[in-house]
This record gives C-alpha cells, structure tokens and sequence, in this order.
C-alpha cells in the first residue's frame, strides 16, 4: 500500500553513477586525509594505535558511505519511524547495559566497535522529523498537535541522552531538531516564546546540572577562576591555538599537543591540534572545507524533488554547522566545554558512523533526486 | 491540486528558511574567524610566551667555582664530586612519607631531620629543599636503587669545594659555605647565580673575589609534560668555571710556617721585599675549612669558636700587638733622619737599681744588670731600652709617628681582600686629643721609644716595615694575589729611577700628621746611610755576639740574615713582680710576654723580609727567632725556583 503512494522509477547503473556528487566525495576525502594526518600527529608522528583505528574507521565507514548512497531515498522514508525507534531502544539498552568511561555509561560493546547510540540518534532525530513534516501541510505545522508530537518525539532521546549523562549530544540532538522544526516552517513566534521561556527557566535547569558541568559553565564565563582544573582545558586549547600563529608550527611540531598539555586531544581538541600546527590559513581552509561540504549538501537539497530529501539535507548541513560551530567555539573558548566532536577529524567510531550514514542518504537524496514521495 | 500547491508553498517556504539559516551561519563563521584572528594574529606573542612556558622548564646547574692556586700553581682551592639529595617540593604530595623513607635509605640522623625540616620551613612550596649535601658513594648507590618509591627526589652529582692542605691556609683563602641571606644581598652574582645548595665565599679570598671565583650557572632546558614530568632535554647550557685566582703565597713555606707555629698561637708572615709579594702568611691556631663546605656540625663550630686562642681571627693581619723592641730600628731611624741624636752618643745603662728617670717615674731596661755605656748601633744590637727611652724623648713622638706612618704601620695593607684587618695605631698627639681627648704626656713618648704604649701593629705590618728598610726605603705593595705588572727588574729598575730624583720632603707628612697616600716605589727616606745604618745595626744584632738573635744565626752567607727581637710586655709590671724577677714559665699563660721577631734575608742582597710572633712565646730571642731561621733558610732554598717560575716557565709543579 505504501510502495503505491511512493512515484518511484527505475535507474539504470550509468545513470546513478553520473548522478553521484563527486565534488561532495571529493571534500570528504580531503577532510578525511586531513583527520588521518592530525591523528597522527598527537601520536607523535607514529603510525600506531588511534591512526591506525581512525583510518581503519575512515576506509571502513567511507565503504560504507559508498554502498549506502545506492540505497534508495524511498528505503529510508520508509523505515524513518523504524529507525528512530530502533535508536531510542538503543538509547534505552545503553541506560542499563551501557559501558561505563569516566563517569558516563554511553557506550554499547558490539564487540567489533562500541557504538555511542547517541550518535546515531544524531541522524535518526532528521530522518524521522524529515518523515514527520514530510506529509504534514503547511497550514497544519502551526497546529498544537503537530507541534506536541515532534517536540515529545524530541524529547525522549534528548531525555534519554542526559542520563547517561552526555549535557554535549543532548544539546547537539536537541539543537538539530529545533533546527528542523524551524526548516520546516514553525511560526517564528514558538521560537521567540521558547526563548524566553528557556531564560526564565534557567535557573532551575542549572540547579538540575550535575556539579561537574556547572563548574564547567561557570568556569567557561571566567577560565582563571580554576586555571589548573576546570579552566586548564580552555586556557590549554587557546594557548596552542594562539601560539600556531598565521602559518602554524608546522607538522608534527605542535609542542603543547605533543606534550600532553591538551585534553582531549584526539576527540574533542583535534581542531586546536591542527590550528596549533598549521596556524590561521590551515585553520581557514580546514573551515572553507566544512563550508564547502555544507553548501554542498544545501544545492543537493534545492534539487531534489522530495520534501523528505530537503528537508534532510538541510537539516543535516544545520547539524553538520552545528557540530562544527560548538565545536570549534568551545575550543576557542566561545562557548563552555561541553563533548562535541568535530565532524570526520575527531576520533571516535560512532561519530564517524554517524556522519557517515547521514552522508550516505545525502548521497541517495542526490542519486534519487528525481524520486517523488507522495505526500500521502 | 491542493497538495500540489501546498507541497510548492512549502518548498518555497523551506527555501527561504535555509537562507536565512545560511545567512546565520556566515555570520557564526565570521565570529569563528574573527575569534581565530585574534588568537593568532592579534595575541600570538602572548600565547607563543605562554606556550614556551608551558613546554620548557629550565633547571639551573650549579656554577664550578674557580681554583685558587699558590705560585707554583699548587691547586689550594679545589673542587671536588659529591652526591647530594635534592628534594622538589612541589613534585612531593607527602612530605613525611617521603622523609621517612630517605631516613630509612639513607641513615639520617634525628639532628639531620630536624634540619631538613627547618630548612622547609623556610623554603617556598616550589622550592628545592637540599636534603644532603654529602652523601657517600654507598649512600648515593641506595638511593638510586629505591628511587622510583620516591617521587620529586632526585639524585644530584654537584661538584663542591675541597681544600687539599685543609688547615694550612684557611686565614688567607677562606672557606665556603651554603649562600645566605645576607650573602644574596651583598651581590648581585651570588644572587645570579643562585642554585639550590650553592656555596658562596664565607672568609678570605674565597669572600674578597666571589666575582671572579663564582664562574656562571648552566642551565639545562627540559620539555616538561603538563604535570611537570620531564620529556626531554632541549638545551644545556654549560656551567662555567670562574676564574684561578693565582696567590703569591709558596705553598711549602707557608706550611712550613703553620707547621712552626703549631701548638702556639701567632703569626708568621713573609713576603718579597721588592715586589711585594706575600711569600706566607699563617696564623695560628688553624682550623680546617673543609668541615664548613657541607655545613658545619654545631660541636666543631663550638670548638673553634669558643677556643682561648682564637683560631678564627687571622692573626697576620687582625690581631694587634705591641710591636716592642721590633719596633726600634724604625725610632733609631727616625731620630737619624731627624738628626736628633748622634749614632757615637754614649749613654749608659745601669740596670734595675739606676733606672731611666723621668718626671720621677722610672723606666726600666729589660736587662737586669745593665748593658753599660751603648752607642746607637750596639743599643739597637742589645736591644738596651735605656737608650731608647732618651732617644725617643730627644725624638718626640710626633716626628717618630711620621716615620713609623711613612714605613706602613698604622694603616691597612690588605684591606680589599680581608674586610677583617686591623688597622693598628701609630701614635702621635693629634691622634691623643682626638681618639682620647686628652694631651700627650711626654712618658707616653718615653715608652713608644721601646714599642709599648699606644703603639699597636699586626703582624704583617711590621713584616712590611723591614721589607721597605731592607729594600734600602722604597715603598712597596704587599699583595697576596698575583699581580703581573710588578716584577724584580722593574721593581729595581724603578727604585733605581728614584734615587736619582731629588731629596726626600717630609713636610707633608708633617703639616698633617694623618695618613696620606704614597707613590709605589716612592723613596721613604732622607739619607741612604740611615738605612744602611739601621740594616747594618740589624745585623749586628743577629750575627754579633751579645745580639739578642746572635743564638739564630746562619753563618753561611747564603742563609745569613739581620733581624731583630722584640718582647712585647702584655701587662704592666709592678715593682714587686720586679724584685721576684720571675722567669716567663712561672708567669701565668695570658700574662706572658709576646714574643716578636722581624728579619730581612740574605743579608747581602736581601730579598725577603718575614715577621714572626707568637702569643705569649716569652722572649723574642727564644720565642720567635729560632722559627723565623728556620723559616728563612726554607724561603732561601726555594728562591730559584721562585725565579723560575717568575721567569716564565709557569707549568713546574
């Protein structure tokens, strides 16, 4: 009954294989190769333990990102809902089967890679939202009913995500699908309201935070007021990325990297380690590259056809910028430290697989631009 | 063909969306960059200053400090391995563990403890708390063996000083000790230089050229981890070495002269007559400096400091002394050049029943029996106080102090290098009024004539004062640091200049009777014949019978020298003590006469001069003379080999 309402045609393998975007693999590649490089740098320039897994993940998951791309755009319209709710009991699993790593239990033992289901919720929160205000008029968006049941649908994994705890991704998750909710075409006045309603409720939302994080935001608005503990992050990240310079200290000679000074280094901190090691320029291309990679997954949403494939375009590239942004602004000390990785650099398997998959249907929305889903 | 419409509304509605979305995040991205900008464009020094000091830690090494060397490049001063036990605080989390596990290591005493504790005490947080000083090789060995139980320890090999002669000239090179306080303050180098467990320069040379002997501190730059943990060494920087102070001082003479004045307290002192040159210069008793190095215990410090005999005070140059009849060749000259008496005068002495009578106070010949009638030379031979007393009244104190001052007595000789030195007092009537404030009383001029009163030298100036007779009146600078711009030839060559430059003028001296500078190599007499006098009545009494030094003498004319004694009264002796007539064994040991003897040598040609003076030693003619001959004979047999070395061949020993 579904596959009738879904206007799909046959593609014959020459006319999918013209139709991938090579200019999008291409960026990916080079983000890739910059990744595998900075990686292998905090290792001091040996080709050993985190270098070889992340380009292990890197081959694996970009195999991976290819195979999915032929995947039809319609396959994951369909098993949207399937997907978001296979995450949540993942999520749900975690919360009691979980590994448990400082402090937090996120992680999954899948024996051949402990997923962060965290991260994939990450992309299940787009695809299921893109499903949602895929057959919902634009009349009906402002309608409480349609705002109730994305905003539950929200919450649960962010809810989830919390407790494990993981303040970072929550906000990531939570973030993306407010982005989505705004794409697809909410009242501007919801989210004036929510605001507001967020800053009222501030107070008690820091009251809730575990002591840990308050000392991180606190810490965050004044660095020196604990500089050898909660603000040593901050103040390290900008002192390596400061003393990079315009054109860096070079490859492999990122002295406060190299010398442990840097939290984090290979997750959360790769961009001060490159910023440190190839300065303002390496910094700016390492960005236009990102910029690229966005835009890029922007043109492949205005030529789809499917409100499904944009709104998972856009939505995606939104998440993409926002990982990069919080990211980067909190090693930069803009924004408080809060785990977010970098998109492709940072290490990390889930992250990767993640990115990945959401490239993936980027991919399948190009390769099946022309496909219609009907809106019932 | 609603959906139709509605499904393009929404595209058109989602499109417009992306772009405002879009717009927000260029804008985002320029605040990225713009904060980019700042960090490294704007601030880079600031974080390139903080990145350095992130990633180096510098330790500085301590600097090897100079040698000190004799003429014969005798090493003095030497440095030497040793192990110590440094502890980083900031590296310790807990202090007593730690300390109870070096005590166990290492066998520290409950006294050692109570130091390491003091000193933390004193110490900052991020200090380096020297925990021993001087660990043996056994001790060392543990210490490394259980070194990863002990966290922020670390084992130092450090290179300290070591005095090879130990105790033989610890009064003119000094000793080390830890840098304090105070030693900061007083330079800026030691302060520079400042390394945990550094020695500065406590006494002596060791003190006088801390700028020279210091050298500089290396520093060894390591890459540290963010919890301080070394990485690697990036740079050393080499400590140097400061530089060899080279004494004049003869290595086997002065300790020769310690070995003689052992068991006695006093000083001996040598020196070349032309250049100046301090040959030795004991004092005694001695001490050895090496206890001091590593912290002296508090039982060896009580010791020397609370020992009758002083050990501390170098008594060349900082212990005062009557000079007695040592004192009478210079008034004999003084009244020559004066032209106050006349050498041929015959004045008789009648011994203990006829004393010398002025003012109805008697003054006593120190011969009980009288020398009978005496002419300047045999008077100066014999030493007979009776003529000395008229001649010193004929005199007049105020001419007599004029001489003595031209002949370096009552003022510093050595000053820069020993803050210690005394200065002495020369007497003379402006000084009475106004170091007393009371006028000069001619029986004070009377007792001057034998070197008693007021009259107060070292050692070392009255070896000064018979060098310059012995060189024929020239004035010379003693020193004990080798000078090369003075040597033999152009000393003579320089006192030959003088002599024919125009007579001598003392009014200088005269209008002002204070002490004024003189020109090296000045001429300090009015007639050449005086001089050759007195020298000439100096030998008489060393190598004449009846001379009070007759029983010292050498006959070979190699070793022959002229000196005289001198028996300086410590205490006035009253008429009963007189009539006992006590032999200085039965006198109480502080009540004892000093006993003094200056001489120069050989006679013919003289080259050096030497003072003796021991403590308490009775007379000059049995205290003090048989040393100096014994002492002299050793310098006369080491003069070529002296020459040589001046010669230029510096590498003999």
């Amino acid at each position: 009954m579904l596959t009738e309402r879904l206007n799909t045609r046959n593609y014959s393998l020459f006319e999918k294989l013209k139709s991938v975007d090579y200019f999008l693999i291409l960026i990916i590649i080079l983000i890739g190769a910059i990744s595998v490089f900075a990686i292998y740098s905090t290792e001091r320039g040996e080709f050993s333990f985190y270098t070889k897994n992340h380009l292990l993940r890197l081959l694996v998951f970009f195999g991976m990102f290819l195979v999915l791309s032929f995947v039809r755009i319609t396959f994951w319209y369909k098993n949207a809902y399937f997907f978001y709710a296979v995450c949540v009991s993942l999520l749900f699993i975690t919360l009691f089967f979980g590994l448990m790593a400082s402090g937090s239990r996120r992680w999954l033992d899948l024996y051949f890679l402990n997923l962060q289901p965290s991260e994939i919720m990450k992309i299940a929160i787009i695809v299921c939202f893109a499903r949602y205000y895929h057959r919902i008029q634009t009349a009906e968006i402002q309608n409480y009913k349609f705002i109730l049941v994305p905003l539950i649908l929200l919450l649960i994994p962010c809810y989830l995500v919390l407790q494990q705890p993981d303040l970072g991704t929550s906000i990531l998750i939570a973030g993306t699908g407010v982005i989505i909710i705004w794409l697809a075409g909410l009242n501007i006045k919801y989210f004036v309201y929510s605001a507001l309603l967020l800053i009222v409720s501030l107070p008690f939302a820091v009251s809730l935070l575990k002591p840990y994080q308050k000392s991180r935001i606190l810490t965050f608005f004044n660095p020196d007021r604990d500089p050898l503990g909660a603000g040593y992050q901050i103040i390290q990240s900008k002192i390596a990325i400061g003393s990079g310079g315009f054109f860096g200290k070079g490859f492999l000679k990122g002295t406060q990297s190299y010398l442990e000074f840097l939290p984090e280094k290979h997750t959360d901190f790769i961009f001060t380690l490159f910023s440190e090691e190839f300065g303002f320029i390496g910094s700016m291309m390492l960005l236009l590259l990102y910029i690229l990679l966005i835009y890029r997954i922007i043109s492949i949403g205005f030529y789809a056809k499917s409100f499904f494939s944009k709104l998972f375009c856009f939505g995606f590239a939104s998440a993409i910028f926002l990982y990069i942004f919080v990211n980067i602004s909190m090693v930069l000390g803009l924004l408080p430290i809060v785990g977010a990785p970098l998109p492709i650099m940072s290490y990390g398997g889930s992250s990767m697989l993640s990115i990945m998959l959401g490239l993936s249907i980027v991919m399948s929305c190009k390769i099946y631009s022309q496909d219609q889903i009907s809106n019932y | 063909m609603q959906n139709r419409a509605s499904s393009i509304e929404k595209s058109r509605l989602i499109t417009r969306r992306v772009f405002m979305l879009a717009a927000a995040k260029l804008l985002l991205i320029g605040g990225i960059t713009s904060r980019l900008y700042s960090l490294q464009i704007s601030d880079r020094e600031k974080y390139e200053l903080l990145s350095d000091k992130n990633r180096i830690r510098e330790w500085k090494t301590p600097p090897q400090r100079g040698f000190i060397v004799d003429h014969f490049n005798n090493i003095l001063a030497d440095n030497d391995r040793v192990f110590q036990v440094h502890l980083d605080l900031d590296q310790i989390k807990n202090f007593n563990n730690v300390i109870f596990k070096l005590k166990n290591i290492l066998e520290l005493s409950n006294n050692e403890l109570k130091k390491i504790y003091r000193e933390k005490e004193r110490l900052k947080p991020w200090d380096t708390l020297v925990a021993s000083d001087n660990l043996n090789w056994i001790q060392f060995s543990k210490l490394n063996l259980y070194l990863h139980e002990l966290e922020g320890v670390k084992p130092v090999v450090s290179s300290s000083r070591f005095y090879p002669y130990k105790d033989s000239l610890v009064h003119v090179v000094g000793y080390v000790g830890a840098a304090s306080q105070k030693d900061i303050e007083r330079k800026d180098v030691i302060k520079e230089n400042l390394v945990p467990g550094l020695k500065v320069g406590k006494s002596g040379i060791e003190y006088a050229k801390e700028t020279q002997l210091i050298g500089r501190y290396g520093i060894k730059r390591y890459e540290v981890n963010s919890s301080g943990k070394r990485i690697s060494q990036i740079d050393y920087i080499k400590e140097t070495q400061g530089e060899k102070i080279k004494l004049t001082i003869d290595l086997e003479v002065q300790q020769l002269a310690q070995e003689l004045l052992k068991g006695k307290a006093g000083s001996i002192s040598a020196m070349d007559i032309y250049t100046g040159e301090i040959i030795a210069m004991a004092s005694s008793p001695t001490y050895d400096p090496n206890k001091f190095t590593h912290g002296i215990g508090h039982k060896d410090w009580g010791e020397i400091r609370d020992d009758p005999l002083k050990p501390l005070v170098n008594k060349s140059i900082a212990g005062l002394y009557s000079p007695g009849s040592t004192f009478k060749p210079l008034v004999a000259l003084a009244a020559l050049e004066f032209g106050t008496i006349d050498p041929e005068r015959p004045i008789l002495c009648k011994g203990h029943k006829h004393p010398y009578e002025l003012y109805g106070v008697k003054y006593h010949c120190w011969k009980k029996q009288g020398h009978g009638y005496m002419r300047l030379r045999n008077a100066i031979k014999q030493s007979c106080d009776i003529y000395f007393y008229e001649m010193a009244r004929l005199l007049g104190v105020d001419r007599l102090a004029i001489i003595a001052k031209r002949y370096g007595l009552g003022s510093n000789i050595l000053k820069d290098l020993y803050i210690d030195e005394k200065k002495g007092v020369v007497p003379n009537t402006l000084w009475k009024k106004n170091a007393i404030g009371k006028s000069w009383y001619l029986g004070e001029t009377v007792i001057n004539g034998i070197g008693q009163g007021y009259i107060q030298t070292t050692p070392l100036q009255l070896c000064l004062m018979t060098a310059q007779i012995a060189n024929g009146g020239y004035k010379i600078k003693p020193h004990i640091i080798q000078d090369e711009s003075i040597n033999y030839e152009s000393a003579r060559f320089k006192i030959a200049k003088q002599f024919v430059n125009e007579t001598a003028d003392f009014s200088n001296d005269e209008k002002f009777l204070v002490d004024r500078d003189y020109k090296l190599y000045e001429r300090l007499y009015r007639n050449p014949e005086n001089i050759k006098f007195i020298k000439d009545a100096m030998f008489g009494s060393t190598n004449e019978q009846y001379g009070t030094s007759y029983k010292s003498r050498y006959d070979d004319l190699k070793y022959q020298y002229a000196g005289k004694t001198g028996t300086s009264q410590v205490k006035r002796i009253t008429e009963e003590e007189r009539k006992l007539d006590l032999d200085q064994s039965q006198i109480e040991y502080k009540n004892r006469d000093h006993a003094l003897f200056i001489a120069f040598a050989p006679y013919k040609n003289p080259r050096y001069s030497i003072s003796v003076l021991v403590e308490h030693g009775g007379s000059g003619s049995s205290g003090a003379a048989p040393l100096a001959s014994k002492l002299i004979k050793k310098i006369i047999d080491r003069h070529s080999l002296r020459e040589q070395i001046e010669n230029g061949s510096t590498s003999l020993a």
